[in-house]
């Protein structure tokens, strides 16, 4: 910070007169220290990934060698698809989808349902029902972890995948609270005009508050998404019969019984990261204003 | 109350009048209709599982024979039970660990990337990216990263003559190693407090600058006061969100060396899961239910001490 004035004793008051660094050289030095912390600081945070990268491309006993190499001597293309064969990863990325994509409907539908009653709609007992909702975010899943599986295992839904899509279909604190923040923000005058022209209210939800919040939908889709696709806890609770396991219980599986088996763990574990990262480079932005509109991280 | 009051203002009208038209009577209807699907969830997923939890608690179940009413044996026991006093101060110990150090590197990331550098966005995304991927992809990687002789932080470590430890394997080091990892996931804080940063008011800097402040100062006392309630929330929400992260743990150490992982999620699990006891593990649930609400409840009162709310009339 004061890279300049080393030993300039703090009490005094020097005269007027120009820094030992004048201004610009001051601004250069301090671009040159940010870029170069920003750049060390990318490389720790990106090392992970190239190490993963690099790993599933080794050959077997490559990967485990001392002092360890960073680069493989040989790119193992093959690592990735003799990974995937061992066990039935097309099976497993069949139910992921299935799940992913039941859960993000799901939540699609049921938390605009219910954001548009909170954002929108005037009853008695609305406001302590939102504080309801939003206390709900507080509850530790270990909570209601114990009960949630008596019940479906009381209504015979263990081992399916039910348990996995139901509960999203019923809404999610998170998502209702993000989608009643920007419903918030459309102007009445629309609602209003259109119940003018005769719209119900199931229509002036559909018709005109949901084509006019992409962006809010989007979000809670691609949150939806991802925690979904890496959820491992539900999964492992629920999932008995391998021909029901998900992307990530099938990793899991695999990680059990081929531990010592690195480079095609990489490379399995880098095929179930794809659709996420897909999905995130084409929706930053919009992720990045999820994030800072809730304060919260979507997990 | 006050919360009540603020609702009552950010809502459109003021609700409460004793008797309603036609026209409310038929929008209370269609409200309730609208979020009827949340009220079944609610009920279902959120409240009943918590009603049932304490019941269940009070009894000894294996979800195979019928339940025993035990009244407060199960509660008793944990007095006893050297583990749950074990998986507390490890969740305490995580918690405390990847919240604080979480919220040291988060903090610095945003204020690097708020220096208004070109390629920003860049940098945003590679400091987020980690945070976005999860589970146990990432679990796997790490065990990788963190392994003894053939992993890439003793490996970086032997660059520079040093002799990483066995981090995964050894009591002492196990947990730090959990908390190093999760600092790879800090972006998602980062974007946070880099929103937060970006909308501190300008004039704020431009005055304590005609005041005469360094860098230094402005950071004490314009950024840091006008960040508190981001911090605060931060705060809060990663610690919950810590105590509750077990699953990480239960594919990397499964709890061991010596227990010294056994985080209080992955101890309720594998009683509920493994042992099949429900009972105690409902106990153990309402436990933390009460310890989360201690904590929460805990950091508000000091938070009065130490946030900032713009616009906040202290009398």
């Amino acid at each position: 910070m004061k890279a300049g004035t080393p030993d300039r004793p703090a009490t005094i008051i020097v005269p007027q007169r120009p820094p030992l660094l004048g201004m610009r050289a001051r601004s250069v030095l301090q671009t040159v220290v940010v870029y170069g912390l920003l750049i060390a600081g990318s490389a720790v945070f990106l090392l992970p990934f190239m190490w993963m990268v690099s790993t599933s491309l080794k050959q077997s006993q490559d990967v485990f060698t001392y002092p360890p190499s960073f680069f493989p001597n040989s790119f193992e293309w093959r690592n990735y698809i003799s990974g995937w064969t061992i066990l039935p990863f097309n099976t497993f990325l069949m139910n992921s989808l299935i799940v992913t994509f039941a859960n993000v409907i799901g939540n699609l539908i049921s938390c605009s349902l219910v954001a548009f009653g909170f954002a929108r709609l005037r009853a008695r007992g609305r406001d302590i029902l939102f504080l309801a909702l939003l206390a709900t975010l507080m509850i530790p899943r270990e909570v209601t972890i114990v009960p949630r599986f008596l019940l479906f295992s009381q209504l015979g839904l263990v081992n399916t995948l039910w348990p996995l899509i139901l509960p999203a279909w019923f809404g999610y604190a998170f998502f209702i609270f993000l989608l009643r923040q920007f419903f918030m923000s459309i102007p009445h005058d629309l609602d209003d005009a259109a119940r003018i022209d005769g719209a119900s209210t199931l229509q002036i939800l559909v018709q005109v508050i949901m084509p006019l919040s992409g962006p809010a939908l989007a979000t809670v889709a691609i949150f939806a998404f991802i925690g979904n696709w890496s959820n491992l806890l539900d999964p492992l609770i629920y999932l008995r019969s391998t021909e029901l396991y998900t992307l990530a219980l099938g990793l899991n599986l695999f990680r059990g019984q081929n531990f010592t088996q690195f480079n095609l763990l990489m490379a399995v574990s880098i095929i179930t990261l794809i659709p996420v990262l897909v999905v995130f480079f084409l929706s930053q932005k919009l992720f990045v204003r999820g994030v800072t509109l809730t304060g919260m991280g979507g997990r | 109350m006050a919360v009540q009051q603020q609702i009552d203002q950010v809502g459109a009208v003021p609700l409460g009048k004793p008797k309603l038209g036609k026209r409310a009577r038929r929008e209370e209807l269609e409200f309730y209709l609208f979020i009827s699907l949340w009220v079944i969830g609610f009920l279902a997923f959120d409240a009943g599982p918590i009603v049932a939890s304490l019941l269940i608690s009070f009894t000894n179940w294996t979800a195979l024979s019928p339940p025993e009413f035990v009244a407060m044996a199960n509660y008793q026991r944990m007095i006893g039970d050297p583990l749950f006093y074990t998986a507390l101060r490890n969740s305490i110990y995580f918690g405390v660990g990847s919240v604080g150090l979480g919220l040291i590197v988060s903090f610095l990331l945003a204020l690097l990337l708020n220096q208004n550098v070109f390629g920003m966005s860049v940098f945003r995304t590679i400091f987020y990216l980690p945070s976005v991927v999860s589970g146990i992809a990432v679990a796997i990687l790490w065990i990788m990263i963190l392994h003894q002789d053939f992993g890439l932080i003793n490996s970086v470590l032997s660059w520079f003559g040093i002799q990483g430890p066995g981090w995964l394997v050894q009591p002492a080091w196990a947990m730090p190693a959990l908390i190093l990892m999760s600092l790879w996931g800090a972006g998602g804080s980062m974007v946070i407090y880099l929103a937060g940063l970006q909308s501190v008011p300008q004039h704020l800097y431009e005055a304590a600058a005609i005041d005469g402040a360094g860098t230094w100062q402005k950071f004490w006392t314009v950024t840091i006061p006008m960040m508190s309630p981001v911090i605060f929330y931060n705060l809060i929400v990663g610690f919950i969100a810590s105590i509750q992260g077990f699953v990480l743990v239960l594919i990397m150490t499964n709890g061991g060396p010596a227990n010294a992982t056994l985080v209080y999620g992955l101890y309720l699990y594998r009683l509920a899961f493994q042992f099949f006891q429900m009972g105690y593990a409902s106990a153990l649930a309402w436990v933390l239910l009460m310890v989360i609400m201690l904590i929460t409840a805990t950091q508000f009162y000091f938070a009065r001490y130490w946030v900032y709310y713009e616009g906040d009339l202290r009398k």
